[in-house]
């Protein structure tokens, strides 16, 4: 009898059952959309992220930086032999930050409680000066005079003399070609040629970025010179996201041998064993090693401002609550409504009572019959849910992500900003904007919730529906109902 | 069957109370047929309350086989209701959505007849009224007269002791009240119950052997020997 007498009400009283599902059907729906945003937003967050770090990495480890005043390095010169007419170039090979950590200091991070891997890396500029330069030519005074006769009397004159400068720069990175699971390259995808193998640890060999490459017409098969050091290109890599994390890629020990400095790395880079421990393994080395900069995913998404993380913030607080608010308000409603068509059918419970139900049964059906409209509300709510999270992926709105903007970045130790106190990955122009465009991708744990909010409506509108029913008294049969 | 001594029921309306039963001493024999009349307010649907279990007294006993209603339990106030006693009431209330078997079923649920062996005994009793080429039919596909007679085999499929009749023909046409009198007539000859009925049909009343009449909560009995 439970079933039919459900199957019955059901669908002759289908308005009042679509009225209440479709109060519930509104709530989960919005909570559907706006968590499915969310983690929209912090995939998004993520793939900056992921541009700034590579795949897999949890922190990075720098050197902390130096007190104000006291500069890393020396004041650098460039040095030219006037030779003439000649066009000349020097390149100049800057460590990134100025700031170094001994390699030591890899192994030192690896075998902290919670790493599971770190691998250094050292991040260079290199500033290439073209010039030409014309000597100055010496005027004898006129009238006579011996040249380098010095004295007193009317020397001659260094007239014409100039200099034209071209000066570039551009990023290499110097990787630990036996890790390749970690480090700014996984960020980039090898779309031509190979990455490095593990025996050119020393090798001249160079991966090139493809935009870079692109520009300077570099390409795989092709050489690059940096720093007097000709280079074999055999690879080009595609920056999943945004920009590369350098210009050009080249073995760890070259790099350090360019940059004149060996056994030195600026940037370790941390895989932790468990990703809820990231904060202990922070404290730890920290703590263990000193005079170190540690920098979390979380330390770096302070960082990021913009369109994408005024969204974020948004989702996460004005969505989740207006999702809440809706959901209690659509479960309130449920309940009212159902409290109230059980008020319209005092008599016929009443009546049910009288031939001998038990309280319990007449509540069993009403509070049946109210899940059933939960569950078809949250059916209803997972279409529509659906139906809106396949929209904003769509439509996928694009976002800005503003990359350790303004003052931020240099002053909390840089891990973005070129020349900012601590050194840190390798990516050049802080405050660049990265363009991301928006999914709203649906988990099952999602459905699982709007699932278990369907259930929980339909109980509460069941609650309310049975506790009327359940005090309803066999008299009631009696009553007269307007 | 019947023992009601000192039975006074009284309800509040604000500040106002209401005895709407006053002191009501009645004995009603096994078998016997019992019909109450009297003017609109006088107590009669409260006392036929009594007399099923709807409700208790404020004071008094309502003994029904040697068992005082007043004092049982919900429990087993419930369980007599679903065992003994029949309902016809004066707006049929049938349940609009279920089919007019389903309705006359819903007395067996409690008496924990099940499937087949419940649908069979419904369908016997839609038969036994005249209904049964309305099996599938829900309330509002039958006139006022059939919806009764469905009341009438929701009442008696469950072969109870004692039909309670709150007006019956109170919301009928003229043409179908004495159809459904002599059906509940017939029946309560043919089943042998105790038959207490509230009605306004004087005609019904002369002929009754014994005749409650109620005002205000007060009852006086009537005995008819030539009926
Ligand atoms: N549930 C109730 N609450 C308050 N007063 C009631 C209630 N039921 C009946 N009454 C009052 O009790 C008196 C008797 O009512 P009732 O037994 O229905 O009379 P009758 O059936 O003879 O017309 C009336 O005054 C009625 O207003
Ligand atoms: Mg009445």
């Amino acid at each position: 009898m439970f079933f039919t007498y459900l199957r019955r009400e059901l669908r002759r009283r289908r308005k009042a059952a679509l009225v209440v599902a479709s109060g519930l059907a509104l709530g989960i729906a919005l909570v559907i959309v706006v968590s499915s945003v969310s983690s929209g937003m912090s995939q998004a967050q993520d793939k900056v992220l992921q541009s700034l770090y590579g795949l897999g990495t949890d922190m990075t480890v720098t050197k902390a930086a130096p007190p104000p005043g006291e500069e890393g390095q020396g004041k650098r010169r460039f040095e030219f032999d006037a030779k003439g007419d000649d066009e000349q170039s020097s390149d100049r090979v800057l460590v990134q930050g100025f700031q170094t950590l001994a390699s030591s200091t890899v192994a030192q991070v690896g075998d902290q409680e919670g790493v599971a891997d770190a691998v250094g890396g050292l991040s260079l500029t290199v500033l290439k000066v073209n010039g030409e330069f014309k000597p100055g030519e010496f005027t004898a005074p006129p009238g006579g005079g011996k040249t380098g006769s010095g004295g007193g009397g009317g020397g001659g004159r260094v007239e014409g003399g100039g200099a034209a400068f071209d000066v570039n720069t551009y990023s290499v990175y110097g990787t630990d070609v036996t890790a390749p699971a970690l480090g700014p390259l996984t960020s980039s995808r090898i779309t031509s040629g190979r990455t490095f193998n593990s025996s050119e640890a020393d090798a001249a060999v160079a991966v090139v970025d493809s935009a870079y490459a692109k520009e300077k017409g570099l390409g795989t098969g092709k050489t690059v010179t940096i720093s007097g050091t000709k280079f074999t290109i055999i690879g080009v890599a595609t920056a999943d996201s945004g920009d590369a994390a350098a210009n050009l890629y080249i073995p760890l020990k070259k790099a350090q041998t360019l940059a004149d400095a060996k056994d030195k790395v600026t940037t370790v880079y941390v895989k932790a064993a468990d990703s809820q421990q990231i904060d202990s393994v922070k404290a730890a080395i920290q703590k263990n090693i000193p005079d170190t900069t540690v920098t979390t995913s979380a330390d770096l998404a302070d960082t990021v401002s913009g369109s994408l993380s005024t969204a974020s913030d948004l989702a996460t607080t004005v969505g989740k609550w207006l999702s809440i608010a809706v959901l209690i308000a659509a479960f309130l409603v449920a309940g009212l409504l159902t409290s109230s068509a059980v008020s319209r059918r005092v008599r016929e419970f009443g009546t049910l009572k009288a031939l001998g139900w038990k309280s319990g049964r007449v509540t069993r059906q009403v509070v049946g019959e109210a899940l059933v409209n939960g569950l078809l509300g949250g059916a209803l709510g997972i279409a529509l849910g659906l139906g809106g999270a396949y929209l904003v992926t769509a439509i996928s709105p694009t976002l800005t992500a503003q990359l350790g903007g303004g003052a931020g970045g240099g002053a909390r130790g840089g891990m973005v900003a070129i020349g900012g106190g601590g050194g840190g990955p390798v990516r050049q122009g802080a405050g660049k904007a990265l363009d991301i465009a928006l999914t709203a991708p649906v988990s099952l744990a999602t459905l699982a919730v709007a699932v278990g909010l369907a259930v929980a409506g339909g109980l509460i509108a069941g609650g309310f529906g049975g506790w009327r029913a359940a005090r309803l008294r066999p008299a009631d049969a009696l009553r007269r109902v307007e | 069957m019947y023992q009601l001594s000192g039975v006074t029921k009284r309800y509040q309306r604000g500040k106002k109370t209401v005895d709407a039963l006053a002191g009501v001493d009645l004995t009603i024999e096994d078998g016997g047929r019992l019909v109450i009349q009297g003017p609109t307010g006088g107590g009669k649907s409260t006392l036929l309350q009594m007399l099923g279990g709807l409700d208790r007294p404020t004071s008094g006993t309502v003994e029904f086989d040697g068992v005082d209603l007043a004092s049982l339990p919900e429990a087993r106030l419930t369980k007599v209701r679903a065992e003994n006693i029949g309902f016809v009431f004066q707006s049929f209330n049938l349940i609009p959505t279920l089919t007019a078997q389903e309705n006359v079923e819903t007395a067996l649920v409690p008496l924990g007849l099940k499937g087949a062996a419940r649908r069979e005994r419904a369908a016997e009793a839609l038969d036994s009224v005249g209904l049964g080429e309305r099996l599938g039919h829900v309330p509002g596909e039958l006139s006022g007269g059939q919806q009764q007679r469905v009341a009438i085999a929701r009442a008696l499929v469950k072969r109870p002791k004692v039909l309670l009749a709150d007006e019956p023909t109170g919301n009928l046409d003229e043409s179908m009240r004495d159809e459904i009198m002599e059906l509940l007539e017939g029946l309560w000859k043919e089943h042998g119950l105790t038959f207490i009925m509230v009605t306004h049909d004087s005609s019904i009343a002369r002929r009754a052997p014994r005749l409650a009449t109620i005002r205000k909560g007060r009852v006086t009995v009537t005995e008819n020997a030539a009926a």
